[in-house]
């Protein structure tokens, strides 16, 4: 292993190009604390988002060497092998605002079209609702609950690619919870945000999000399920 | 909705694609003529309501799947592509129909 790191990063927005780096290798060292080195200690003009660094944030991912990744929980010696160098750019399918630090409002403002929220009803429940660990509808939930919006899948997958109106996995996934969820009372109006050409019925089942969640969730499956009720919403 | 239509006439054409295939492998086993192909299905309810349905769900199934490749792949949108696609679908409809009933009736 080489004691220098070579480092391409992109810089601009839309526009722009790799800017070549050099930095000093470190055994354990993860791609965030490349991107801090490289900050602080060499251009304090570079943008980059981050926040937690142990994976509880989802602030800081990336692009790193063609694959969506969080880059706090990600060490170069996992991605760079040999001499090879690091390239890192932003998340695919955002707008970059600059270098590697994008727009996630619209990605947001899709799991609130997605109806991505809690509905407690206009009249609260007099107690706690009970929901046993080992009912479908709360494993079903619990399968994709963990999701923090780190936005990986969303840049991961060639649907929203091609089809920026796609509500996407991240918010499909959500929306999944929510419709497992027997407390909720917005179920007519969550079936009506994700049942349209831009909702569930556009994914192709690539696994792209399923492969590259950094929380292991597996939003195909909670898409797969939502395509499922269709048949039992339609026949209303 | 369509959505749902489609999926459900996919599972009626995965039937009727596998009847409609091991039914030509078997009758053409020891060779068939024309004449005896239309011997058969004249007058054959059966083989006229299966067929039927399988010219139905075509009718359905391939607009629909044709509308999300158009959608996907060009900027073809909204009503005019929905007017192309469901003349289309009345097409395939009335040319489907119009075959079974010629190896049905004629």
């Amino acid at each position: 292993m080489s004691d220098v790191l070579g480092v391409d990063i992109w810089r601009g927005t839309e526009q722009g190009q790799f800017q070549a780096f050099a930095i000093p290798r470190r055994q354990h060292q993860t791609v965030l604390d490349v991107v801090t080195e490289i900050q602080r200690e060499h251009d304090p003009s570079l943008s980059y988002r981050f926040a937690c660094r142990v994976g509880m944030c989802g602030s800081c991912a990336m692009v790193v060497n063609g694959r969506p990744r969080w880059t706090c929980r990600t060490r170069v010696n996992d991605v760079v092998a040999g001499d090879e160098r690091l390239r890192l750019g932003p998340l695919r399918n955002f707008r970059v605002v600059k270098d590697l630090a994008v727009e996630m409002t619209d990605f947001f403002d899709k799991w609130t079209a997605a109806h991505g929220y809690f509905e407690p009803g206009a009249t609260p429940e007099k107690d706690f609702a009970v929901v046993p660990p080992q009912t479908k509808e709360r494993q079903a939930a619990d399968a994709g609950i963990e999701c923090i919006g780190c936005g990986v899948c969303y840049s991961a997958c060639d649907v929203v690619a091609w089809n920026e109106d796609y509500l996407g996995p991240a918010a499909l996934n959500r929306a999944w919870t929510l419709v497992n969820d027997v407390r909720d009372r917005g179920q007519s109006a969550r079936r009506s945000a994700v049942s349209h050409s831009n909702g569930c019925q556009a994914c192709h089942t690539h696994m792209s999000c399923t492969r590259f969640c950094p929380k292991g969730i597996e939003p195909t499956y909670a898409i797969a399920g939502l395509k499922r009720a269709l048949f039992g919403w339609a026949a209303r | 909705m369509l959505f749902v239509a489609q999926r459900t006439t996919a599972f009626v054409l995965a039937l009727a694609v596998a009847v409609h295939l091991a039914t030509i492998l078997y009758a053409v086993r020891g060779g068939l003529t024309a004449a005896d192909i239309l011997a058969r299905t004249h007058g054959n309810l059966a083989f006229a309501l299966f067929y039927g349905v399988f010219v139905i769900a075509v009718a359905i199934h391939a607009p629909i799947g044709l509308r999300n490749v158009l959608r996907e792949w060009t900027p073809w949108r909204g009503r005019p592509l929905d007017l192309a696609l469901l003349a289309f679908a009345l097409m395939l409809l009335a040319l489907g129909l119009r075959a079974v009933f010629a190896v049905y009736a004629a």
